[in-house]
């Protein structure tokens, strides 16, 4: 029975336990990357002793976060505390359902993809409550807060941002918005397509969390925030769930504004084009987190509400005026 | 000044919050009890004394060729200061000459000991406020980077990186070896180049001026009624330094500026402690261009422990280190010990101002305005 014969559940499943299992290796093999790329701007080697150029580093750091012991608080609310790991990584893993990895590889193409995606994505914010809820911990607590507050204002300009090159495409199909760049990426568009990668890289550092906006970890005020009490594999799954966002947001951002699998050569190369033009965002956000440092939670709510969401409204407005004035009219 | 423990507690939701004494920004053994009325600190409650080492006891127990070992212990991060009050202290009672060979050789020391002692604060200020995780752990290992350049002159002097027992009573121990100075000069030569190089990724950064322009700004009066000292009380816009005011060590040979800046906030400090790190490599340069020869000390190399005695007395001498003012006063009976000795610690006086400044910001500026203030805990708790 060929390929295409199956039912397309069938196909949905068997395509998305493939993409499952690669994203976890490449989720590993993120945070070397981010360790090394860290390192290098530091003048630090960063990870070398385990295998060959400390390439089993995040093989080691699994195993032993998987023998770690598994301590839970005495005051912790044990359902939620339990729970809230999970809650968070779903998803964080949901949101590369929507992402098609070249033409016809994907979970699901969906009509909505984008809204998919932003929808699906903001959902964290109740596993991330909930950790910080569950650990019956005032750090986490503050931490839980602090999420809320910031998820909620970054989400707006973020979608904002992402709405750009949708009113480009005229789809919010992704597939479609990928197609829609075979002449000219995004990101190449006169004018509005930069200032829309800058939001988009922008918000997308703040929805994440990720210095200078990770208020809610902030070590050196909060310890570690909503994680404080989490250990082993619990920690784990929290640490994959924020990776796999990121590494989603990349995506998202390379589908967005770089053309997706757009690239010379054959056409399976195309996934190899586009793994490497996320990996691209995802070192333009690592190299923001390595380089500013934190601002205040009230600076974080006044620059998102009286700054990014004038500015990305405005945005849209201007796409707008300028889509109407391109389209030639009859 | 608010009594800050006469807090309101009836009416609203408030949370108590510990930070310290084991926190990732708690600077040692720092312990503030906060209370909070959402993320605004509403109340303080400093706890000190975690690092409590019995330094003013321990004085009295062992002889002047031992102790500024120990001295070196209050203040870790600075060392050279430390001790060098204490000796002045003993040299003041007895009268002691000092060659001038020494002289100059205790400013280069505690130049150098204000460049490392400052590259370890903005990398450890620059965590508070960027993380470990994130800009700050960069800025901090660039910090280090150069801190361990300084340290290395040290090693290859005392043999030692932290503490170092350089001084002694009527002189210094140690004189430099051959090759040091051109060592010297190209260590300071790299900092300098490298100073440019934070204040390009600092000061213009609108992250960074963010968290620190009118953060925990510090009136000149509250400055003053705290007796606070050092880069603290110059950022408060007051013009005084030690080392100007009143000359020791024959600091009174050498050109330098005194960095004053008004605001009083995070921001001021910062700068005041950027320019007195050129400052001190100027100074350096004129250390080891006019570095005299002769002896190093008036007094023989230590052979026994009741070889320094020092004539019944007392005195206060005072150095300016690298976080202020540094007092030691000595009490001595002619015998080889003191019969008392007091320390004047800069940042246990620094850190009195907290109280005052935290009231009021959020708990993201409490980390900040510790880190601009710069305390060492072995010297608050002695």
């Amino acid at each position: 029975m060929s390929w295409g014969a199956l039912p397309p559940a069938v196909q949905a499943l068997v395509m998305g336990g493939v993409i499952l299992g690669a994203l976890t290796g490449i989720l590993a093999y993120v945070t070397l990357l981010e360790r090394k790329f860290a390192a290098r701007l530091q003048s630090r080697i960063g990870p070398y002793r385990v295998g060959p150029r400390g390439l089993l580093q995040p093989i080691a750091d699994g195993v032993k976060l998987l023998l770690k012991e598994d301590v839970i608080p005495e005051t912790a609310d044990r359902p939620v505390f339990n729970l809230a790991p999970v809650v968070f990584l779903i998803p964080c893993l949901l949101i590369f359902g929507v992402i098609p990895f070249a033409p016809g590889i994907g979970v699901a193409d969906l009509d909505t993809g984008v809204l998919f995606f932003l929808a699906i994505s903001s959902v964290e914010i109740v596993g991330l409550f909930m950790a910080g809820w569950g650990s019956n911990n005032k750090y986490a607590l503050l931490s839980a807060m602090r999420a809320v507050n910031q998820i909620i204002s970054y989400d707006l300009p973020f979608i904002m941002a992402t709405l750009v090159p949708v009113m480009l495409a005229g789809s919010l199909r992704l597939s479609e918005i990928a197609a829609a760049q075979s002449r000219l990426w995004f990101i190449a568009y006169p004018v509005i397509g930069q200032i829309a990668f800058v939001f988009f890289i922008i918000t997308a550092v703040a929805a994440e969390n990720r210095v200078p906006f990770d208020i809610l970890e902030a070590e050196s005020e909060l310890v570690a925030g909503f994680r404080v009490e989490y250990s082993g594999m619990k920690f784990a799954i929290i640490q994959l769930a924020e990776y796999a966002h990121v590494l989603g947001t990349s995506f998202l951002g390379a589908l967005l504004f770089l053309g997706a699998w757009a690239g010379p050569g054959p056409i399976w190369l195309g996934p190899v084009w586009f793994l490497l033009k996320a990996l691209l965002v995802f070192l333009l956000i690592t190299w923001v987190r390595w380089s500013f440092v934190r601002i205040r939670v009230d600076q974080i709510l006044r620059v998102s509400w009286k700054l990014m969401l004038p500015a990305s409204l405005l945005l849209l407005l201007a796409t707008a005026a300028t889509i109407v004035w391109r389209t030639p009219h009859a | 000044m608010p009594d800050v423990r006469a807090i309101d507690y009836a009416g609203s939701e408030r949370l108590t919050m510990n930070m310290g004494p084991q926190h990732p920004s708690a600077h040692g053994v720092f312990r503030a009890i906060l209370t909070l009325e959402g993320e605004t600190v509403v109340g303080v409650d400093a706890v000190i004394g975690y690092l409590h080492r019995c330094h003013e006891k321990l004085a009295e127990t062992l002889a002047y060729v031992q102790y500024p070992s120990i001295a070196s212990k209050t203040d870790y991060v600075a060392a050279m200061s430390s001790e060098l009050a204490y000796v002045m202290a003993a040299e003041r009672i007895g009268q002691f000459e000092v060659p001038k060979r020494a002289q100059y050789l205790r400013v280069l020391m505690s130049e150098l000991q204000r460049i490392a002692s400052h590259c370890l604060w903005l990398g450890t200020w620059c965590m508070d406020m960027g993380g470990a995780l994130g800009g700050g752990a960069t800025i901090f290992l660039y910090c280090i980077r150069e801190r361990e350049l300084v340290l290395d002159l040290f090693e290859s002097l005392v043999g030692a990186r932290l503490l170092y027992g350089f001084h002694q009573v009527g002189g210094v121990r140690y004189d430099i070896p051959e090759g040091w100075t051109a060592e010297c000069r190209k260590t300071i030569a790299l900092i300098e180049q490298r100073l440019d190089e934070y204040e390009a990724m600092l000061d213009d950064n609108p992250f960074f001026t963010m968290r620190t322009k009118g953060v925990g700004a510090i009136s000149r009066a509250l400055a003053q009624d705290v007796g606070v000292s050092g880069p603290l009380l110059r950022g408060s816009g007051l013009n005084w330094d030690l080392r100007r005011n009143q000359p020791y060590s024959s600091y009174d040979d050498f050109q330098f500026d005194v960095p004053v800046q008004a605001a009083g906030d995070c921001f001021a400090r910062y700068r005041v402690r950027m320019v007195e790190f050129r400052q001190s490599i100027r100074i350096i340069r004129q250390v080891l261009d006019g570095l005299p020869a002769g002896p190093i000390s008036s007094r023989p190399g230590v052979k026994s422990l009741a070889q320094v005695k020092v004539p019944k007395g007392e005195a206060y001498a005072r150095v300016e280190g690298p976080r202020g003012e540094v007092g030691c006063f000595l009490v001595a009976d002619g015998s080889n010990k003191p019969y008392r000795m007091k320390w004047r610690g800069a940042s246990f006086s620094n850190l009195a101002v907290l109280p005052h400044i935290l009231i009021g910001c959020g708990v993201a500026d409490v980390v900040a305005i510790m880190g601009s203030v710069d305390p060492v805990f072995g010297e608050v708790d002695r």
